[in-house]
């Protein structure tokens, strides 16, 4: 196995996507290439790093904010009727 | 190597209960809906169209024009879904209107500088967000996923944030999947690239300094 063709599967590795006979081949290419290594492994961390990240939280009191004036909207419509929204 | 887990992603059974309520009016089971999928919403909003006030309008305006299309919501995909896909095209057309000069599409064969050829291969520290603060690093985190385009930037957020299958990111998309397949390859490989100035193995002081002159953004 090439390390080209090593990151062509590289996703389906990392989510798992992949046969037992392709996963084995894989791993045998880990196994002594350092470069195929390292990416694999940072890209790992690269996921685990942005899942984990607090990006963007919704601030309580916005999201209070931003919920009742939906519900307000929600109720003004179902007084109008389904028809005219 | 252990391979990464979705962080979200669960059904929840009573949720075909609650649209079905809300279809009919109820509109304290909206509220609900409202409640299990708002920050998801925001986060996805904020990430795509990179502003906070487009990310606020886009949360109400999705809701909304979810709560008033109930009824064309079928039921084949997860209501979450379908939610998302609603908030990704309000997002888009937000960043359309703020960039008028750019187009910006799902679809577009995005050519980029970088390729998917991993040039920067040198190891991480072994725990690599511990050498900034919460602060640095989360202005690490954004301006690293900013500098991608908005359509590797969205399926890397639907797929690897929120956590949904490829399958429902093709779906959230009106993508295939072998294109989300490729553009979340080339996503995730970008932001491994563009971290790596910021993570890889050195001294503390000469992260410090590269991360305040802003140099390892480029």
């Amino acid at each position: 196995m090439k390390c080209s063709d090593f990151l062509q599967e590289l996703t389906n590795y990392l989510d798992g996507a992949i046969d037992a006979r392709t996963k084995a081949e894989l791993e045998d290419h880990l196994a002594w290439c350092h470069n195929c290594y390292v990416v694999c492994d940072t890209t790992k961390k690269t996921i685990e790093i942005y899942r984990d990240s607090q990006l963007y939280e919704l601030p309580e009191d916005l999201r209070t904010r931003l919920r009742t004036a939906i519900i307000s909207k929600c109720h003004e419509k179902k007084k109008a009727g389904p028809e005219q929204a | 190597m252990s391979t990464i887990q979705p962080k979200v992603g669960e059904t929840v059974s009573d949720e075909l209960a609650l649209v079905q309520a809300a279809k009919g009016g109820d509109v304290n089971a909206f509220e609900e809906l409202i409640r299990r999928y708002d920050r998801n919403v925001f986060r996805i909003a904020q990430h795509i169209t990179q502003n906070r006030e487009d990310a606020e309008d886009v949360v109400q305006d999705a809701f909304l024009k979810a709560y008033n299309n109930l009824k064309q919501f079928q039921g084949q995909s997860k209501f979450y879904t379908w939610l998302v896909r609603i908030a990704v095209n309000e997002a888009l057309m937000k960043l359309r209107r703020r960039r008028p000069e750019r187009t910006v599409s799902l679809d577009e064969e995005v050519k980029t500088e970088e390729d998917s050829v991993p040039r920067e291969v040198a190891d991480w520290s072994p725990n690599p967000e511990q050498q900034y603060s919460q602060a640095e690093l989360r202005d690490i985190l954004t301006r690293t996923i900013q500098g991608l385009p908005a359509s590797f930037r969205t399926v890397f957020v639907l797929r690897d944030v929120e956590g949904l299958s490829t399958e429902e990111t093709a779906d959230a998309l009106d993508l295939s999947i072998p294109a989300v397949k490729s553009r979340l390859l080339r996503a995730r490989l970008q932001l491994r690239e563009r971290l790596s100035r910021y993570f890889h193995r050195r001294d503390g002081a000469s992260a410090q300094q590269k991360l305040e002159t802003g140099d390892g953004n480029q």
